[in-house]
């Protein structure tokens, strides 16, 4: 589990994380979200000290990062894409992280095993393509057997194939029990993988919620098909609900259920041929989210509030 | 491709109360170090560099000795002509160290390694440890290489000395130490410019360029600022006689030692404060 209390991050006068709190909890996938420069990646570095929150502190396993007796076993982190020395061989980079920590030099073997690039083990890291490069970093953070992974746009840049198997990962991990945190801009690589979403713009909490509860609190539309459809839709305004014409004899309704409408339909003596709750699609409900959120009506992100990394 | 096998794995991999400590961390560094070709080719570098212009300056020593003059036939100095080559020498190991530190931000590998051994000052003592050791072995392997094959070149033809003598034993072992002690210097350059180019650059400007400049100076200032230069001050230790206005050889190796010490002291206490 990962705890955040009141964390803030400023970069000169730009506060990139401002006052977040959540937690992480084991045994789901908890997709971190929002837009370039929402301070994502800033968060990320600061649950790991890698940078020094201003105010603010994060607990992984109940202790602060720098005290975990051996933290790898206890944390696996994804960075950036490619960090590794160029010129050393890809099973190099994971020996040298193993010994940091005490882990038998065999589990090298193992995680590379694990993530399908034992036949890139002697290769240069400047060598390894993208998806190469992704799975040795994931190989990196698989090395402890961690009980909590940070990582951070796990997906980018995959083809679909790799994005499969990362998305198979994650939920393999957490039905183990992990907690598992993974940050993406892109909210249909989220809604597929997550669990549980925790969303941020400008360095601030704007939800904490599952996938299914992000888009109902965008208000659920129903599409009704109906030979009178017009006629119905008078009547369903009257009751309170908006509409607007769908496709030819039907309407989209929104403010009301699908049982109400058709109640209120047969009550008529209208016919109705469909009424379909329709899923908004994430998307839509997160730039809703974001866009209702006072913050980010600012203006166009500004340069430099991504901080370091991101 | 599944994580199986992660999982059940998992208390397997340490013992019960397992802790991650400095050793642990010096092994670490030791595997960064011997994993990446740079190592390899600026310790030949070296190597070359110390043994090769060793013997470039005794073969012109040993063919013009009969011309110089009695004051310089006076002064010369058999075993530090011999280690002339370790003044250039210094180049190949600082840039070495530089890269030992900027290297990890140019590449990114800082981040994994910092998560991986977050008590900062723990992972820096252990690539400055580590980066002795190595300097100092290939620095002494290379000054007694130096030196003996000087001695040769310089033998029939002038005067050439043995290790018998303790101070030349001193100086000989000192182009060794000194190495070692150019390593930490760049190392800690390295920490605090965090950048390859520019810690290059700095390093060549306090090695090479002030001491050079200094010699355009008048005489007075040379006299009195030239023995307090980092690198004049170390390098009295491989010389066996010494030099006018220059420091003895332990004292001129302390100044040397107390300047990399406080470059050290801000490099830790930089690398502790700064975000990567």
């Amino acid at each position: 589990m990962i705890e955040i209390r009141g964390l803030v991050k400023r970069f000169g006068p730009v506060t990139a994380v401002d006052g977040l709190s959540f937690d992480v909890m084991p045994g789901r996938v908890t997709g971190f979200l929002g837009p370039n420069g929402a301070g994502k990646t800033t968060t990320m570095l600061m649950m790991l000290g890698l940078v020094r929150p201003g105010a603010g502190e994060v607990r992984i396993g109940g202790r602060r990062y720098r005290d975990l007796p051996v933290p790898l076993a206890e944390a696996g982190v994804l960075l950036e894409a490619r960090a590794f020395h160029g010129g050393r061989r890809a099973r190099d980079h994971l020996l040298f992280l193993a010994k940091s920590n005490r882990i038998p030099a065999r589990r090298v073997g193992e995680v590379l095993a694990l993530t399908g690039i034992e036949q890139a083990a002697g290769k240069r890291a400047k060598a390894l393509s993208l998806g190469m490069a992704q799975r040795l970093g994931i190989a990196a953070a698989l090395l402890g057997d961690p009980a909590v992974l940070v990582l951070d746009e796990p997906l980018n840049g995959l083809d679909p194939e790799g994005i499969a198997w990362i998305r198979t990962l994650m939920r393999d991990l957490a039905a183990q029990g992990r907690t598992v945190l993974f940050s993406s801009h892109l909210i249909s690589e989220v809604a597929l993988a997550a669990d549980h979403l925790i969303v941020i713009g400008k360095g601030r909490l704007i939800a904490d919620t599952t996938a299914a509860g992000l888009a109902a609190s965008s208000g659920q539309p129903v599409l009704v098909r109906s030979p009178r459809a017009s006629e119905l839709a008078d009547r369903l305004r009257h009751a309170g609900a908006a509409t607007e014409p769908a496709e030819e004899r039907a309407i989209r309704v929104t403010g009301l259920d699908a049982a109400t409408i058709a109640g209120l339909a047969a009550a008529a003596g209208i016919a109705v041929h469909e009424l379909t709750p329709q899923q908004p699609s994430l998307e839509e409900a997160f730039m809703k989210l974001t866009r209702d959120h006072a913050e980010f009506r600012a203006g166009p992100a500004s340069p430099g509030q991504a901080g370091p990394g991101e | 491709m599944t994580a199986a096998g992660t999982g059940s794995a998992a208390r397997l991999l340490l013992p019960a109360g397992a802790r991650a400590g400095f050793a642990d961390a010096v092994r670490a560094e030791w595997v960064k170090l011997r994993t990446v070709r740079s190592t390899y080719w600026s310790l030949l570098a070296t190597v070359l560099l110390v043994t090769g212009l060793g013997a470039v300056f005794s073969l012109a020593y040993a063919s013009r000795y009969h011309s110089l003059s009695p004051h310089a036939k006076a002064v010369f100095d058999p075993t530090v002509t011999s280690l002339s080559g370790v003044w250039f020498g210094q180049l190949g190991i600082g840039v070495l160290a530089i890269l030992a530190v900027t290297g990890e931000y140019a590449t990114g590998t800082i981040r994994p390694s910092l998560a991986a051994v977050p008590r900062r000052s723990r992972m820096l003592a252990a690539k400055a440890l580590v980066f002795t050791a190595v300097t100092v072995a290939v620095g002494e392997a290379a000054s007694f290489a130096a030196f003996f094959a000087g001695q040769q070149i310089l033998a029939g033809r002038a005067p050439h000395t043995a290790l018998a003598d303790l101070a030349v034993l001193r100086a000989v072992t000192g182009g060794g130490l000194y190495l070692g002690a150019v390593a930490l210097f760049s190392l800690a350059l390295g920490t605090l410019i965090r950048h390859t180019a520019g810690a290059i650059t700095a390093m060549t400007a306090i090695a090479f360029v002030v001491p050079t400049i200094l010699v355009a100076l008048p005489a007075s200032w040379q006299d009195t600022a030239g023995r307090w230069l980092p690198t004049n001050a170390g390098s009295a230790l491989w010389s066996v006689r010494d030099v006018t206005h220059m420091f003895t050889a332990w004292t001129g190796f302390a100044v040397f030692l107390a300047y990399t010490a406080t470059l050290l002291t801000w490099g830790f206490a930089a690398f502790a404060r700064r975000d990567t």
